[in-house]
């Protein structure tokens, strides 16, 4: 058994209308994922005014959704998602260390091909999508980082250290719908954006590869408590392994996610997973506010005092 | 025997010609009509030319061409002479364009579903997964009876050999049936001896095929099936055939917002309630259908259609996702895939065609250009086609290095030669050309397979030689007429004579989108009306006009910020004075002012635009004044006074127009109530500031309230002599008779919010029920006494609370027969 760490997760979003909205319509991808790295103990969610109607279903990508319909007036909505996760070192596939044209070559289209399950699945990741880009730049950029004899680990490891060296984390210089051609030339961003421009490289020269939503375990400064809402949503990126792995890497941090990333879910870019996309009817619509709070179990009590919410016995969810 | 009119008509060596033979003979299946247009004179072939025209521009057909000077609603073109198809020839095409329905519906089952296809090497992933046009959230969606595609068209050319190929599928929302429809109802009038004696198959059976397809699919449960067309909207450029076929089929034309989702269901909003809507016809793209799932800043789609198809409680056809099949890369793979999935040859071949992500299928573009066609392998591309032969040297070397680039998003196409039909001149008297054309036939769902539609749309090149072929671009449409091999029963779907039972007294579903538009322009127009009278108001008395008559002023100004008629100072700014000229200036012609008469006028133009079909010829010529009075800003007062009277001049037409044109109907009562219910809070709240004014500046007021309330007529008539504070209040206020006073407003309402509830069923708002018989209950006679200042003040809190119960009213109307939801909620909240 490998070494493995427990989590609470608390996610809130509030949001306040300047005029009341009649009908509202919200997808949450909320629950965070159940991997062989990372069991979810319990999950629950509340949500304030009392929903008309609740339901979900399972994505394309296998990410669980949930709806919330409200159809009466209200000028606030509450949402708040807590899961318990149980996290665990993922091991590195054997195979990345072979050259990675292999992994191209893999997927390469030639009539009559067929394509195992996994190389299937590999290819919904392969081309563009809203917000990355299959472009010549990109691919040169990408080039200069995959030499021929690297192997798939190496070239990547290498394209993560580049971008994580001349990119500047901004969270001024860019909003959601930035595209990554000016995040390019900007050469600033948060998260997201180092992750869009480190799938358009890696797309861009032939490898399969997704957008990671999900939470990172922060540090206080030192000296300081845990403070409830101080993190964020966090996003990665992830690179097919042929056969049928996939290995992890995080651009902004400039490493190999193990033991404090949580994954929410994964998509082919922000558009697919965004944790809450809704509609609504009336109202005029403000940014949300958000915040999330990752507490390792340990210093749970020190953060929300002494509230029964401990990993067991399982918080029954909202189904 | 060759006839006459056939010796100036060339004939093309490389090109096969519809009409004639390689001989310079008419071929069998045209000769009657060849004899037929010899024997008619010229004037004769004129007239049923200007015939075709009339009929176009009396039924009000229209083709959307975007960015021409003629835009918008621009007639649609029919040419004179149809396209003649013989039996023999038809029978074995519509078999081939039925088995290639059935094949694209199988490809969608697949590429949404288990993706076999991919899975297995016949189809690239790049085809799929690299489209646009792929909607994810689709994937492992089954539709009712399995499906994907209602409506199926392709575009056909005719080769040299003879032979049809297909160009290029439609599998979305295909476009031209109505239009083939109209066609044909227009030349079968225009060549009536013709077309009886080619025994020209007729079409109507098709569409009681789409009828009963869309019908016997849907999930009923049980319910008699409604459903509906869904259309982007006017500015479509096909709007004309949505009205169009809408009325054919009888299906409701419906754009996104008259439906909304509850409960994974679908319904109409109606003024009566909410319907269960059980099949969508849609023209509405994939991608705008959904802004909860697809695109999310599409105005025109409906949130939650997705979770409805999801959960199968209502057919769309076509299947959302289904744009999917329109991409030219396809055709290469198509006869493999045929035989995977249905285990035929595929009986109608695709034009010849490489996909360039194929690297030897990249190599022999390269090498065969000039013999080819370049064309985006993906829809969303909008990229015009390109022929290879018109480019050499530099330009060629640098369009093969952009499909090198990224050689999947390419596709190369043999280069046709297009066959040629005959079309009349329009220059020579009685003469006829050869045009290329292209035909689009058309193919629907029913149980027992696909049914092809017995004709199609024809669309000749506008020039000759002219190798593309679009309605975008300026081409004319012909009538395509299929020859049955024995006489035919006349049959339609229109009735030909109604009778009694058809005689309808008033719309039986109005939309809520109509009863909300007429709502608001009942409001705005009241507003609009208002706003200029108190303007008015104010601009007379501003400047150099003498002391008694500035000393109101501020009263004025404090009614026009309240009622949001001239924005409120910022309390926050400096105490300095602003100046009021151009800020009055800019409450007349300044949309951009909130709360202006601009503003207001453009959205009253807004929501009469909405209801346009509803409106009488007279009442638009008003409208359209009142938008162009917004086109030219006012410079000074003067202008801007007379801007204000125009406006009142139009407003008082629009009101009349309402009262005595529109048919008094379920949607009627809506504009008179939305009227009332401005009029009440305009009023209530012009009277509650005067009220709470000092008595000094109260007394001075009361011309001013006179005025705004349209009464000074009848208060001299009444009392002549200055106005005093009780006669005004009780005219403007308590007397029911005058139809600007508070009380008059009550009482029309209350009726009219009665005849609602017999009418619609929907409880009757009761908020102002209290607060009118407060004001019944008032006490006039303490204006007399020592008391008046306080009752002064009490009636000013009665007519805030009417005013308040007025917007209440107007919002539960909302709620009950516009948005159809529930009340405000409650709030939780945690720590």
């Amino acid at each position: 058994m490998s070494e493995s760490i427990r989590y609470h997760l608390r996610h809130d979003t509030r949001y306040e209308y300047d005029q009341p909205v009649a009908e509202s319509h919200q997808l949450l991808r909320l629950v965070p994922r159940e991997l062989p790295g990372q069991r979810i103990l319990s999950h629950r969610l509340d949500v304030q005014p009392a929903p008309t109607r609740q339901n979900g279903f399972v994505d394309s990508f296998g990410n669980e959704v949930r709806i919330i319909d409200l159809e009466l007036d209200h000028s606030e909505l509450l949402i708040r998602a807590e899961a318990w996760a149980e996290i665990s070192a993922p091991e590195q596939p054997a195979e990345a260390i072979l050259p990675w044209q292999q992994t191209r070559q893999a997927l390469t289209y030639v009539a009559g091909k067929r394509y195992e399950p996994a190389l299937l699945d590999a290819c919904r990741f392969l081309f563009e999508s809203k917000h990355v880009r299959v472009k010549r730049e990109f691919a040169a950029y990408a080039g200069e980082c995959f030499g021929s004899g690297d192997s798939l680990l190496s070239g990547t490891t290498r394209l993560m250290g580049r971008i994580f060296e001349e990119f500047t984390f901004d969270p001024e210089a860019t909003t959601v719908s930035t595209p990554v051609t000016e995040v390019f030339e900007k050469k600033r961003g948060v998260c997201q954006d180092y992750a869009h421009f480190m799938l358009s490289c890696l797309r861009s020269i032939g490898l399969p590869a997704r957008y990671m939503s999900g939470y990172l375990l922060t540090r206080p400064p030192a000296g300081k408590p845990r403070l409830i809402g101080a993190d964020a949503t966090h996003a990665w990126v992830s690179v097919f392994c042929p056969p049928g792995r996939w290995i992890e890497f995080d651009p902004t941090n400039n490493l190999q996610p193990a033991l404090e990333h949580i994954v929410l879910g994964w998509g082919r870019d922000f558009a697919d997973v965004s944790p809450l996309r809704g509609v609504l009817m009336g109202g005029g619509s403000h940014d949300p506010e958000i915040q999330v709070t990752v507490v390792p179990e340990a210093e749970f009590h020190a953060v929300y005092g002494d509230v029964e919410d401990a990993p067991t016995p399982l918080l029954p969810g909202i189904d | 025997m060759s006839q006459e009119i056939l010796a100036t008509y060339p004939n093309a060596p490389n090109r096969f010609d519809e009409l004639i033979d390689a001989n310079g003979e008419p071929r069998q299946h045209w000769a009657p009509f060849v004899d037929r247009l010899e024997f008619l004179p010229a004037e004769t072939l004129e007239r049923r030319r200007r015939f075709i025209q009339d009929s176009i521009e009396a039924d009000g057909v229209t083709y959307n061409v975007y960015q021409d000077p003629a835009g918008q609603r621009r007639h649609w073109q029919l040419e004179l002479l149809p396209l003649v198809l013989d039996a023999e020839e038809w029978q074995p095409l519509s078999e081939a364009l039925s088995q290639r329905a059935r094949l694209m519906n199988a490809i969608l089952a697949d590429l949404y579903g288990p993706q076999s296809l991919i899975a297995e090497g016949l189809i690239p992933p790049a085809l799929v997964f690299g489209q646009h046009a792929y909607r994810w959230p689709c994937q492992g969606i089954v539709p009712p009876g399995g499906i994907f595609l209602h409506h199926y068209a392709a575009d056909l050319a005719r080769a040299p050999d003879g032979g049809w190929w297909v160009l290029g599928d439609r599998s979305q929302g295909p476009s031209g049936s109505g239009y083939s429809l109209q066609n044909r109802l227009i030349l079968s009038r225009t060549f009536p001896d013709a077309f009886r004696d080619l025994q020209v198959t007729p079409l109507a059976d098709y569409f009681r095929s789409v009828q009963e397809g869309l019908a016997r699919f849907a999930p009923t449960d049980g319910d008699a099936p409604l459903a509906v067309l869904l259309t982007p909207g006017p500015y479509n450029e096909t709007y004309f055939e949505h009205t169009f076929l809408s009325r054919y089929l009888g299906f409701p034309l419906v754009e996104g917002q008259d439906l909304t989702v509850r409960d994974e269901t679908v319904y109409l909003k109606t003024l009566r309630g909410l319907r269960r809507v059980h099949a969508i016809y849609r023209r509405l793209d994939d991608d705008f259908c959904d802004p909860l799932e697809l695109r999310s800043d599409s105005a025109l789609g409906i949130p939650g259609l997705l979770r409805a198809a999801r959960a199968g409680r209502v057919l769309i056809a076509n299947a959302l996702g289904s744009g999917l099949l329109e991409t030219g890369a396809l055709l290469g793979f198509l006869p493999a895939i045929a035989q995977r999935l249905l285990g035929e040859p595929l009986k109608l071949p695709s034009v010849a065609s490489w996909w360039c992500g194929e690297e030897p299928a990249l190599e022999y573009v390269i090498r065969h250009f000039d013999e080819l066609v370049i064309k985006p392998a993906f829809p969303s591309m909008r990229m015009e086609a390109i022929f290879g032969h018109q480019h050499k040297g530099e330009s060629r070397r640098k369009l093969i290095e952009r499909i090198e680039a990224q050689p999947h998003a390419y596709v190369a196409q043999e280069w046709v030669r297009l066959s040629q039909a005959p079309v009349m001149s329009h220059r020579h008297k009685k003469r006829i050309l050869p045009r290329s054309f292209v035909m689009r036939l058309f193919a629907t769902a029913t149980p027992d397979g696909y049914s092809v539609m017995p004709g199609g749309l024809t669309r000749v090149s506008p020039r000759e030689g002219d190798e593309v072929v679009s309605m975008q671009r300026g081409g004319l449409s012909k009538d395509t007429w299929i020859r049955a091999a024995a006489p035919v029963a006349k049959n339609t779907l229109l009735k030909s004579r109604l009778g009694v039972i058809d005689l309808i007294c008033s719309g039986t579903e109005i939309p809520s989108r109509v009863g909300e538009n007429l709502f608001w322009m009942g409001r705005y127009s009241a507003r609009c009306e208002a706003s200029a009278r108190m303007l008015r108001a104010v601009m007379a008395r501003t400047g150099d006009i003498g002391d008694e008559a500035s000393e109101v002023l501020p009263l004025l100004l404090q009614t026009c910020w309240n009622l949001g008629i001239l924005p409120a100072p910022d309390p926050e700014a400096d105490n300095q004075e602003p100046d009021l000229e151009p800020a009055l200036l800019a409450a007349v012609s300044d949309p951009a002012i909130p709360g202006s008469l601009a503003g207001n006028l453009s959205r009253l133009f807004f929501a009469a635009s909405q209801v346009r079909e509803r409106l009488s010829s007279d009442n638009w010529h008003a409208l359209n004044r009142l938008q162009a009075m917004l086109n030219k800003p006012s410079e000074d007062f003067e202008e801007a006074l007379e801007t204000l009277d125009e406006a009142m001049q139009e407003a008082f037409a629009l009101a009349g127009f309402a009262m005595d044109d529109m048919t008094r109907d379920e949607g009627w009562g809506f504009l008179v109530i939305g009227r009332r219910i401005e009029r009440l809070a305009v009023q209530s709240q012009a009277l509650q500031t005067v009220l709470r004014a000092d008595s000094h500046q109260r007394e001075r007021a009361l011309d001013w309230l006179l005025e705004t309330g349209n009464s000074i007529v009848t208060y001299r008539a009444r009392y002549r002599r200055a106005p005093e504070i009780l006669p005004v209040v009780h005219l403007l206020a308590f007397d029911a008779t005058n139809p600007h006073a508070v009380a008059f407003q009550l009482e029309n309402l209350r009726r009219y919010l009665f005849r609602n509830t017999r009418m619609l069923g929907q409880p009757r708002p009761l908020q102002l029920d209290i607060a009118a018989d407060h004001l019944h209950a008032f006490d006039l006679t303490r204006f007399e006494g020592r008391d008046h200042e306080a009752a002064s003040r009490e009636l000013a809190e009665l007519l805030a609370e009417i005013e308040s119960a007025a917007y209440e009213v107007s919002d539960e109307l909302h709620r009950q027969y516009f948005s159809h939801t529930a009340q405000a909620a409650r709030m939780g909240g945690w720590q």
